[in-house]
């Protein structure tokens, strides 16, 4: 048995303790909530997981450059209320251009940050500590204190979070679902098997080293911040697209959220190691508690952040204890 | 070097304090009287104190961000313990206590698992809220003794309340431990390089559970006047103070690297912003936009200086980036 585990890579036993405290999860709701291992709620988690897994995806790879993204939640407002109202003046622009135009706005947030960090040097906790006031700031401002309403929005934008692509059973792969699995099998594909991605890890674990090695440091942490922003972009869209009525706090609190998703997921809070099917685990695994326990009976919804944390901390205990033992047993086998 | 750095730095601070204080005695000429500057203290005297602490962590090369969340579970408990008829006496013993608990749990992970701060205090701002939230769900307290809510508003010695004492004596005190003790001198040694100070015989360990302790004091103290000042608390109570906080720190020249900073510039600071958002009240500025200028000013004020260094010496910035 020992010998099995000495064999696996400790990103993937991470990846399997990961999944198996998911299982166990679902397993324990289920054996508390009527009706939980029905279609309804797993499309109900499905659609919840889709708006924060394109964050976390970005968080994740700026978390791998030893960095941190606290704008993200303010970038998602501005991307789903300028979008929105954007479209309420202009209701016949093509859906690919509307979605373009959120990725662009994002990047343009995320370049900002960025710039800041890779070229300024100024440490990515304080650039995005002050952007996160400063972009949520200007959407205030640009709001001035009106909502975005359904009625506002195009017909099939409205009708976006319907449309079903297959159907399983009697659950339906929702469209908005399908973009964010996309956005994750791409950087998840990405990741792993392009060159390119590489530089993400090596900048991540030895900064010095990797430019010792030729790389362009300060490129690679824009990047990731202009992706970071890119994709909290996207999540602006399905954001839109999934609550219609969009106010001036949307997106708030999602930064710390995102975070507790690429930490739970096993992406070392130093850089330079993690796996995007681990943050796709995490997410889910972060966002189905959260759903669930508002339909627990017995204990309160007040629980969710309490738990919430408690979570995040025997989780990142777990993997500090998991990588230290799996160090020492490697250390004696040698 | 290290020195002409701090004196520019905090050089620096206080010309951009006189130009503040200046341009607000020129919209108002009631601005510099004795009282209007202690109404400017007591409208953040609960986040200010707490930055103090705040200094001492970022110094050591941590970081604390679950403060706000203890003061608000300091708060929210002594709200419920003044409900069910404990004294109030007993009650503020006993959240002053559940703060240096909760330090005591911070400094567990981080000092003796050794895992980063910012990812413990970061499970606990959400948790500590969380618990909070349990203790009051959606409803709000209030109808706290009479001396209770006099000892957040009124004045308590002279013209000065509680708070402002409070924040004084911890000021002198903080200062006097961080630049004239053994135990300062730790704190920044740590806070330079934490596997030198422990080949130096630096018990890292008990500086750090020392520092998060206070940390969780001092919040639980500044969650109890929060309330005072308020006579109510509800389940977010002080949600978000952490970013001000930080901001107050760093602003005051605090490396977030840890291993510099000094108490006298983050008192710079504190006068600035709180000076800055009280200029910009009298101007009509709303808070959010206030916040923002804050924001650019934390940007500008690491930003300035490493372009600077960078022209000076292009070699010498490429090799620390």
């Amino acid at each position: 048995m020992i010998k099995i585990f000495r064999r696996l890579h400790p990103q993937t036993l991470r990846i399997l303790a990961l999944a198996i405290v998911l299982i166990l999860t679902i397993l324990f709701f289920a054996s508390q909530i009527d009706g939980y291992l029905s279609p309804r709620m797993i499309n109900r988690i499905a659609t919840s997981v889709a708006v924060i897994l394109p964050i976390a995806i970005g968080q994740a790879m700026v978390v791998m450059t030893r960095n941190i993204d606290l704008s993200v939640g303010s970038v998602v407002g501005i991307a789903a209320y300028l979008i929105g109202d954007y479209l309420g003046t202009h209701p016949d622009i093509h859906p690919v251009m509307v979605v373009s135009m959120a990725l662009g706005l994002g990047a343009f947030c995320g370049a900002i940050n960025g710039a800041l960090v890779a070229y300024g040097r100024v440490p990515s906790i304080i650039v995005t500590l002050a952007t996160l006031a400063l972009f949520r700031t200007y959407l205030v401002e640009y709001s001035g204190a009106s909502s975005i309403t359904t009625s506002e929005l195009p017909q099939w934008l409205v009708d976006l979070p319907q449309i079903t692509i297959f159907s399983i059973g009697s659950f339906d792969m929702r469209l908005t679902v399908a973009m964010s699995l996309v956005a994750a099998i791409v950087f998840w594909v990405a990741l792993s098997r392009l060159r390119v991605a590489r530089k993400l890890y090596a900048v991540g674990s030895n900064p010095d080293a990797a430019v010792v090695a030729g790389i362009n440091s300060s490129l690679v942490v824009f990047t990731s911040f202009v992706l970071s922003g890119m994709l909290a972009g996207l999540a602006g869209f399905i954001f839109l697209a999934k609550f219609g009525n969009i106010t001036v706090v949307a997106g708030l609190g999602f930064e710390l959220k995102s975070v507790a998703a690429v930490v739970v997921g096993g992406v070392n809070i130093f850089g330079g190691s993690g796996s995007i099917l681990g943050v796709v685990l995490g997410t889910v695994l972060v966002d189905t508690i959260d759903n669930s326990l508002t339909r627990w009976a017995i204990v309160s919804e007040f629980w969710r952040d309490a738990l919430l944390g408690m979570l995040i901390m025997i989780a990142v205990a777990t993997d500090t204890f998991m990588t230290r033992s799996f160090g020492r047993m490697k250390g004696k086998s040698e | 070097m290290i020195l002409a750095k701090f004196k520019s730095w905090e050089g620096m601070l206080l010309v951009i304090l006189i130009l503040t204080v200046l341009a607000n005695t020129v919209i108002a000429p009631q601005f510099l009287t004795l009282q209007n500057q202690i109404n400017l203290f007591q409208l953040s005297i609960e986040k200010i104190i707490v930055v103090l602490a705040m200094t001492l962590i970022i110094i050591n090369s941590e970081i604390d961000l679950s403060v706000a969340s203890i003061m608000g579970l300091s708060a929210c408990t002594f709200g419920v313990l003044v409900e069910n008829g404990t004294p109030a006496g007993l009650a503020i013993i006993l959240c002053l206590m559940l703060g240096i608990l909760a330090g005591a749990f911070n400094a567990f992970w981080i000092a003796y698992v050794q895992i980063p701060s910012l990812v413990v205090t970061l499970a606990m701002l959400i948790m500590y809220r969380g618990i909070a939230r349990v203790l009051l769900e959606d409803r709000g307290i209030n109808g706290f003794p009479q001396w209770f809510g006099d000892l957040g508003q009124k004045a308590f010695l002279g013209p000065f309340p509680l708070g402002l004492f409070i924040f004084l004596v911890l000021l002198i005190v903080l200062g006097l431990v961080l630049h004239r003790t053994g135990f300062g001198r730790e704190v920044y040694v740590i806070g330079t390089n934490a596997e030198v100070a422990r080949f130096a015989g630096v018990r890292v360990a008990r500086v750090k559970t020392i520092l998060f302790i206070l940390s969780g004091v001092v919040s639980a103290l500044a969650g109890l006047l929060y309330a005072g000042r308020l006579a109510s608390v509800r389940g977010d109570a002080a949600a978000g103070f952490e970013l001000d906080i930080i901001t107050m720190v760093l602003l005051g020249g605090v490396s977030i690297f840890g291993g510099r900073g000094s108490i006298i510039g983050v008192l710079f600071s504190i006068l600035i912003v709180l000076n800055l958002r009280n200029g910009m009240a009298l101007m009509n500025i709303t808070g959010h936009i206030q916040t923002a200028v804050i924001g650019v000013l934390l940007i500008m004020s690491v930003l300035g200086p490493n372009l600077a260094e960078r022209t000076k010496s292009p070699d010498k910035a490429k090799a620390t980036a």
